[in-house]
C-alpha cells in the first residue's frame, strides 16, 4: 500500500469511529441540553428560521383547517394541569366563575376587563379544529368563543407593542419557593388571527375545568402549549425578557420553541 | 509483457468517480441523519404510539404501533404492540431498558436517543436544526447532480439497468462486485429510491406534522391521509432509511472499504480490472 491508510489502521479507525457513534446516544451529546451552550444557541437559530419562513409563507389571515362535525370522535384529551390549586382559582371555581374577569393591560390605550357573561354575549365563533400536542398526538374538537382581535381593539394596542403575554391561574409547577404559574405568549399576528378565540365552550358544552375553564385561548396554527388554559390576563408588551426566564412561556423556558407552529 | 503492465492490467484504472458536490453532501447528510434519527427517537418517546388518520384514538382504536411497559406477574416488562399483536420487547430495550435494579421506562432506550434522558425540548431543537441542514443539502445535491450529470448517469435507472437487475442480483449474491465507471443496476435502484422517494417522503411527512404548514398547504394533510398517518409514514420512512444505512455499510465493507471510502473522501476510485481507461484516469 502506498498510502498512509493501511488496512489495520483503517479497521482500528473504523472500530473507534463506530463505537463512538454507538456510544454517542448515551451521553456525548447531552451537552446540547445546556441552553447557555454555544452549540445549543446556534441550533436554536433554526427555530427563528422556521418562524421567519412560516410567517413569510403563510398569510396572516390564513385559517387552520376546520373539520366536519363527524370528525369529533372523542372528548378533548386533557393534558398538563387539569385542576389548578391556586387560592384564586379554587375560589373562582367554587362560585362557578361568577366573579371571573379577563383583563387586557400593558401597552394599551386603556386597560379593559370582561366578565364571563360579557364574553359569552359577544359575537361567537365555533370551529372544529385539530389540537396537536407537542408530544405528537392529535385530537379534534369543537371550540366556541369570541375572537380576541376585537377585544384588543377595544383596549387599543399601542404601536410599540410586539407581543401578547397570556397569564394563567395554572400553577403547573409547585416548588419549595412557591408556585410557578403557566404563561405563554404570541406575536400580534397570532393574537389577531380570526381563529384566535377566547373559548368558553368545548364540544357544545361549557368548557370543563380539565380543559381550561373558564377561558382557554385557541391559537389554532400552533401546538397545544400555545393554547393557554385558565387564562386571566393578556398583557401587551414590547419585550418578553421580564417574564419567567425570558423565553416567552412556561414550556418555552424549559426549552420548547417560542413560535410553536412546528 | 513486463511486470509493471501486468500489475496495471490486474488493477484497473483509478477513476475520478465522485464530484466534490457528491462527497460534501454525502458527509453532511451522514451527520444530519445521525442526529435526526437519535433526536427523532427522543421525540417519538414523548408519545410512543402511531396512528392512522387525522387524530390519535384515545376513545377509539386507530393505533398501529405502541411501545410501552406493562405489569405482569413476573414484574414489569417492555411491550410493543403492532396491529394489535403484543410482543415482549424487554430484551430489545423497547418499552423498558437499563439495569434490572434501576429500569427505565421509555419506548426507545437512552442509548439511542439524544439527549440520553427525556428532554423533548432539546430533541426538537436539534431535530429541526438538522432538518433544515438536511433539506438545504438536498437542494444543493439535486441542483449540482442535475447539472453535472450525476443523476442522469448514476441515479435514474434506465431500461438496460432494469434488464440487468437479475444478473446484478446474482453477482451480489456471490459477492462478485463490478467496480465500474457508473453505478450498477441495484445501486441505481437503491439510490433512486433514497433520493427520489425516501428523502422527499420524510421531508414532506415531517412538514405535514407542522400546524403552521397545515394552514399553508392543507392538501398535504390529504395527500398523506391525515396528520397522524403522516407521522406514521415519517416513522416507517425512518425505518427504511435505517435499513438502507445497514445495507450501505455492509456493501461498503464487502466491496472494499478502503477503495469505497477513498472515493467518497478524495473522489478517486479504483475500477475493476478490465475497465477501459479514458482521459483523466490515473493508472
Amino acid at each position: 500500500m502506498s498510502g498512509l491508510i493501511t488496512r489495520r489502521n483503517f479497521l482500528r479507525g473504523s472500530a473507534v469511529a463506530g463505537s463512538g457513534l454507538i456510544l454517542a446516544g448515551c451521553d456525548q451529546f447531552d451537552f446540547l441540553a445546556d441552553k447557555s451552550g454555544v452549540a445549543r444557541q446556534v441550533m436554536e437559530r433554526a427555530n427563528v428560521l422556521t418562524y421567519t419562513a412560516q410567517r413569510a409563507l403563510i398569510g396572516e389571515q390564513t385559517l387552520a383547517r376546520e373539520y366536519a362535525a363527524s370528525e369529533i370522535r372523542q372528548g378533548q384529551r386533557p393534558n398538563g394541569s387539569v385542576d389548578p390549586s391556586t387560592p384564586e382559582y379554587t375560589f373562582l371555581k367554587m362560585q362557578d366563575f361568577a366573579s371571573y374577569k379577563l383583563t387586557i393591560k400593558g401597552m394599551v390605550d386603556r386597560e379593559v376587563s370582561f366578565s364571563l357573561d360579557e364574553l359569552r354575549n359577544m359575537p361567537a365563533r365555533s370551529q372544529i379544529t385539530r389540537h396537536d400536542c407537542v408530544e405528537g398526538w392529535s385530537c379534534i374538537a369543537k371550540w366556541t368563543g369570541t375572537q380576541l382581535g376585537p377585544l384588543l381593539d377595544m383596549a387599543g394596542v399601542k404601536s410599540t407593542a410586539r407581543y401578547a403575554v397570556y397569564h394563567c391561574y395554572d400553577n403547573i409547577q409547585r416548588t419549595l419557593s412557591g408556585d410557578i404559574l403557566y404563561y405563554t405568549s404570541s406575536d400580534l399576528i397570532d393574537a389577531y388571527h380570526p381563529q384566535s378565540i377566547l373559548s368558553y365552550g368545548l364540544n357544545d358544552q361549557v368548557l370543563p375545568v380539565s380543559n381550561g375553564a373558564p377561558i382557554r385561548l385557541r391559537i389554532e396554527r400552533a401546538l397545544g402549549y400555545k393554547q393557554p388554559k385558565y387564562l386571566h390576563t393578556i398583557e401587551l408588551v414590547g419585550d418578553l425578557a421580564p417574564f419567567g426566564k425570558g423565553r416567552g412561556g412556561y414550556w418555552e423556558d424549559t426549552g420548547y420553541d417560542w413560535y410553536g407552529g412546528i | 509483457m513486463s511486470d509493471e503492465t501486468a500489475m496495471t492490467a490486474s488493477k484497473g484504472p483509478l477513476i475520478y468517480r465522485q464530484s466534490i458536490w457528491t462527497r460534501v453532501t454525502h458527509w453532511i447528510w451522514a451527520i444530519c441523519l445521525f442526529f435526526l434519527l437519535l433526536t427523532g427517537l427522543q421525540i417519538f418517546n414523548a408519545h410512543p404510539a402511531l396512528y392512522i388518520g387525522q387524530q390519535s384514538g384515545f376513545e377509539f382504536e386507530n393505533s398501529v404501533l405502541e411501545i410501552g411497559a406493562i405489569n405482569t406477574d413476573a414484574g414489569p416488562r417492555g411491550q410493543t404492540t403492532v396491529f394489535g399483536q403484543n410482543f415482549d420487547t424487554t430484551g430489545l430495550g423497547l418499552g423498558m431498558s437499563g439495569a434490572a435494579e434501576r429500569p427505565v421506562y421509555t419506548a426507545f432506550p437512552g442509548a439511542v436517543t439524544i439527549p440520553s434522558y427525556r428532554d423533548l425540548g432539546t430533541g426538537r431543537v436539534v431535530h429541526f436544526f438538522f432538518g433544515w441542514l438536511f433539506v438545504a443539502t438536498m437542494f444543493v445535491w439535486f441542483l449540482a447532480s442535475f447539472i453535472n450529470g450525476h443523476i442522469r448517469r448514476d441515479i435514474v435507472p434506465m431500461p438496460k439497468d432494469i434488464a440487468g437487475v437479475p444478473k446484478d442480483v446474482a453477482d451480489h449474491a456471490t459477492l462478485r462486485f463490478k467496480h465500474g465507471r457508473t453505478y450498477g443496476p441495484l445501486q441505481k435502484l437503491a439510490y433512486f429510491g433514497v433520493f427520489f422517494i425516501l428523502f422527499p417522503l420524510i421531508v414532506l411527512t415531517g412538514l405535514t406534522m407542522s400546524p403552521g404548514m397545515n394552514a399553508f398547504a392543507p392538501w398535504m394533510i390529504d395527500l398523506f391521509g391525515g396528520r397522524q398517518t403522516a407521522r406514521t409514514i415519517h416513522f416507517i420512512t425512518m425505518l427504511l432509511l435505517v435499513a438502507f444505512f445497514i445495507i450501505h455499510i455492509v456493501m461498503v465493507v464487502a466491496a472494499g472499504p478502503i477503495n469505497e471510502l477513498r472515493s467518497m473522501i478524495t473522489g478517486w476510485y479504483r475500477a475493476s480490472p478490465g475497465t477501459p481507461s479514458v482521459e483523466g484516469d490515473k493508472p
